[in-house]
């Protein structure tokens, strides 16, 4: 099936201004009949939550943490871009929107790029409205600061917490709508399914993670705002709970999921110590900017980085890409570490790392002025490694860091299923097949603030409230299915923990899916990871029972749909047989080893649809149409 | 380096609960102090039984979620540090260390190490933001705030919530958690229009959820892994003293 983004017709620049005056509205009298379901309280659930709120409507919010402030959006450390153009550098919302196509390597939709480029100056309006302290120079006014893919400062910055502060600003309005009672919140809370009425999304069921009850709930729309699946690496900077469990289940009840092997290898981040490793430590991009890239000239050099000369460093980021130098984009930066250490010129433990050196910067600036800076990151880097980086070179390596795949949605962020719509990084709209520095925390907040208070009205206005209740057969099925599968998780009694399984599908999908793919590589591990699954179905221990805290039984449930959504993966990795973004395909790349896209038969979203277990998914085609832009070779030369 | 553990365990809410005794075994110094549990657990679940429930999500010290107390000290010896942000480098082989809960009267312990903080979050509920809508505000510089302002505000803004300066005071006060979020508000232009009613109303709900007044010990501030001054709790005061002044009306 050929699929249609329903992009609105028009003048670029338009489209969105036109689309607005072409939706439907609810009245404000009738807001409050209806009742919108949002999962997940990061930047984008919150700001949904806080705005629908507002609004009027009755809206349910839930998480798994124990609050609405602990989303991994709060870990988000560089920046938000907009196009503001305050330090008068030639920024314009074209530019923004230029630079994020360009960025994706051409993999994303026009219309949406667009409009998160043109709505990305309200939100810095909104955050500074609610208290959020972005840093400023001495007049008071805001401060910019530079990312990877541009060559302006556009990055709006809060020290080195940015998502924190977002999100504490969301966090706030959402707690002021609590306060109003339009939203109720249930943390600890998973969701465990989606429920579908009629063909449409009227609910959700969950498990109250503190007592272990499994009950559904019914409204009339629901969103589901819950990030990215780098988990599926098991080492990720991703937070320890972060899961794709709700949008796969939503998937198996027929949600499409797209492009589902664009993924983010983020190129700094602190290098893997030992096996005992649970999660990777990224060091924000924003270091670029005053930190130099480089690893030694020759092959296994072990001299101390301060020992070796000036002549004998390789600053391989300037040397390749001259006018982006160590501001290349993270897919990039990130190739080009792996690049240099497969050479055998890798530093640290096992010898997988680059140097990203402040020398240069503490000369020409101050120690003082790089520690106000990046303080807290070069403290981190201490506390972790043990290492001072004033003193000397940070060691880096990239991680898996974000998903640009995700569910499927339409210009209005509704997926295929009427009433259920995507924000956030659980959708694959805005980013291509790579995803700019400081774009995800402005995805985020567009798509919550500024976007689904639209379209969702559109949905809203043409059904009728309050129609699906928890007593409806299929809410009764959705709880009987979820109780079923977790106790057959903990019946199972096998040998393994659970940990030893996530690990293993790590490394999997690390070596065969990860950096480099090939034709070679993911056909092994389509062999491999069935086998593992089937192992994990005869072999996994969970301790405990369903009726408490059970953290381990949490734990199974998202690992248990990371070995289903890993196959999905891999198969979309095979047929993309073209390298663009973060998908390089080894198959296919240029005489000096850039990414070879391929235009002519790849210029498509791949969403996949589930038809059963047993069965594989089938591929629709959303093809990417470029009326804007020229589609051109992207070169950060 | 192997250590010998004491780590509190508690069923349920009902249950009383009491310290028990494991091995860490073959601890590498690089671990940080999670991931030294999540070895233990392991070997707990291999042997059939439960592992330890212990809350944690970032693991990079900025959401929050992790809260143990470590041989006494929240978040354990070093300074300034969440507890899954310390590594083992900081314990001697042959170490024994006692972890136990936050401990206070407004955090009932739900399971081990897990305890229930919904009394910061409606805390915030009652007045910790400021009263914006979506939509329909002023260009960001055409609010202009002086650089000091901007960074003090983002010096108490850094509080990540976690509860360490509630297990760490005597009196299990939140005196240091509300004076960041009152003192970030009441620094910046957008937020001193409702100062007033935001310190009466977020003092009124920290007193009924059960949480003390703060006596001067300091410890809070000790115990703040992202080092939250205790002049913050000065300015609290100070707001509060204000707000008196003004007519009840205008709150």
């Amino acid at each position: 099936m050929i699929l249609d983004g329903k992009c609105p017709s028009g003048q670029l620049p338009l489209k969105w201004d036109k689309h607005r005056q072409e939706l439907k509205l609810v009245n404000p009298s009738n807001k409050r009949k209806y009742k919108i379901i949002v999962v997940g309280t990061g930047l984008a659930g919150a700001s949904a939550a806080a705005t629908l709120g507002e609004l009027g409507y009755q809206v349910e919010a839930f998480c798994y943490q124990d609050s609405g402030r602990r989303a991994h959006s709060i870990a988000a450390q560089g920046g938000i871009n907009a196009a503001k153009n305050y330090p008068n550098d030639g920024d314009n919302i074209y530019r923004l929107f230029y630079d994020t196509i360009k960025g994706g390597d051409f993999r994303a939709r026009e219309a949406n790029v667009y409009r998160l480029a043109a709505v990305s100056n309200q939100i810095i309006d909104q955050c500074v409205a609610q208290g959020v302290p972005f840093a400023r120079d001495y007049a008071g006014y805001l401060e910019n600061r530079s990312f990877g893919g541009a060559q302006v400062s556009r990055t709006f910055y809060a020290r080195g917490q940015t998502g924190q502060q977002l999100l504490l600003g969301a966090y706030s309005a959402l707690s002021r709508q609590i306060h109003a009672g339009s939203v109720k919140l249930y943390p600890r809370t998973e969701m465990l399914d989606l429920v579908i009425v009629n063909g449409e999304a009227k609910g959700i069921t969950v498990r109250d993670l503190v007592s272990g009850e499994i009950r559904s709930h019914a409204a009339d729309a629901v969103c589901l705002c819950t990030g990215g699946y780098s988990n599926v690496f098991y080492l990720s900077t991703n937070a320890m709970g972060s899961n794709t469990t709700a949008i796969y289940r939503a998937y198996k009840k027929g949600a499409y999921f797209a492009n589902p092997c664009f993924t983010q290898i983020h190129p700094t981040c602190i290098p893997v110590t030992g096996d005992h490793q649970s999660k990777l430590t990224l060091m924000s991009e924003s270091l670029r900017n005053d930190g130099r890239v480089w690893a030694p000239k020759k092959q296994g050099d072990t001299r101390h980085p301060s020992e070796i000369p000036e002549d004998e460093r390789d600053y391989y980021l300037e040397r390749k890409y001259p006018s982006f130098g160590n501001l290349a984009p993270r897919d990039i930066s990130s190739r080009a570490a792996k690049e240099v250490c497969d050479e055998g010129r890798g530093v640290g433990p096992g010898n997988r790392g680059v140097y990203l050196d402040f020398g240069d910067a503490i000369k020409r600036f101050s120690k003082e002025k790089i520690q106000e800076r990046y303080g807290n990151l070069f403290d981190m880097y201490k506390k972790i490694t043990d290492e001072d980086a004033y003193e000397q070179p940070m060691r880096i390596y990239p991680a898996p860091h974000y998903t640009m795949g995700g569910l499927w949605v339409d210009y209005n962020l509704q997926s295929n299923i009427p009433g259920l719509f995507v924000l956030g990084e659980a959708n694959f709209s805005d980013h291509g097949a790579n995803r700019l520095g400081a774009s995800a925390l402005m995805q985020g907040l567009a798509d919550g603030y500024f976007i689904i208070p639209y379209t969702i009205a559109d949905y809203l206005a043409r059904t009728k409230p309050g129609t699906a209740s928890p007593e409806h057969s299929e809410f009764k099925k959705s709880k009987e299915d979820t109780e079923n599968l977790t106790r057959r998780m903990l019946s199972i009694n096998g040998r393994k923990t659970v940990n030893e399984f996530h690990r293993e599908l790590g490394r999997i999908m690390w070596e065969h899916a990860g950096m480099a793919r090939s034709e070679e590589g993911l056909k092994k591990a389509l062999e491999l990871i069935p086998q593992l699954k089937a192992e994990f179905s005869q072999n996994v221990k969970v301790t405990g029972t369903g009726t408490e805290l059970n953290q381990e039984l949490e734990k199974a449930g998202r690992v248990a749909d990371f070995l289903e959504f890993a196959e999905l993966f891999v198969l979309d990795a095979m047929q993309r047989k073209e390298s663009c973004g973060g998908h390089f395909r080894t198959e296919y790349q240029m005489p000096d080893g850039e990414a070879k896209r391929d235009d002519e038969n790849f210029r498509y979203v791949a969403a996949w649809e589930f038809r059963g277990e047993g069965k594989g998914p089938e591929l629709h085609k959303e093809p990417l149409e470029f009326e804007n832009v020229h589609l051109a070779v992207r070169s950060y030369k | 380096m192997n250590l010998a553990l004491f780590v509190w365990r508690q069923k349920s809410p009902a249950d009383s609960g009491g310290l028990q005794q494991y091995e860490a075994r073959d601890i590498s110094p690089d671990m940080s102090f999670l991931e030294m549990l999540d070895v233990v657990n392991e070997d707990l679940i291999k042997k059939g039984i439960e592992p330890i429930a212990f809350d944690h999500d970032c693991r990079e010290g900025i959401c929050g979620m992790c809260s143990q107390v470590i041989n006494g000290t929240a978040h354990g010896p070093q300074e300034k540090t969440t507890v899954c942000q310390l590594h083992m480098r900081n314990f001697k082989d042959g170490d024994t260390i006692y972890i136990e809960p936050w401990r206070a009267k407004a955090f009932p312990v739900i399971k081990d190490l897990v305890v229930d903080r919904g009394a910061l979050d409606r805390i915030i509920q009652s007045g910790g933001y400021v009263s914006v809508s979506t939509g329909g505000v002023p260009d960001a510089n055409a609010i202009l705030i002086p650089k000091a302002d901007s960074d003090r505000a983002m010096d108490a803004a850094e509080c990540i919530g976690c509860g360490a300066c509630v297990a760490a005071c005597p009196n299990g006060s939140a005196m240091l958690f509300v004076s960041a979020k009152v003192a970030h508000l009441a620094l910046l232009p957008q937020g001193c229009v409702e100062a007033a009613r935001r310190v009466c109303v977020m003092t009124e709900t920290m007193m009924k959820e059960g949480f003390g007044n703060c006596s001067n010990h300091y410890e809070c501030q000790a115990a703040c892994p992202k080092g939250i001054k205790v002049s913050f709790i000065a300015k609290l005061n100070r707001e509060f003293i204000k707000s008196l002044a003004k007519p009840s009306e205008a709150l």
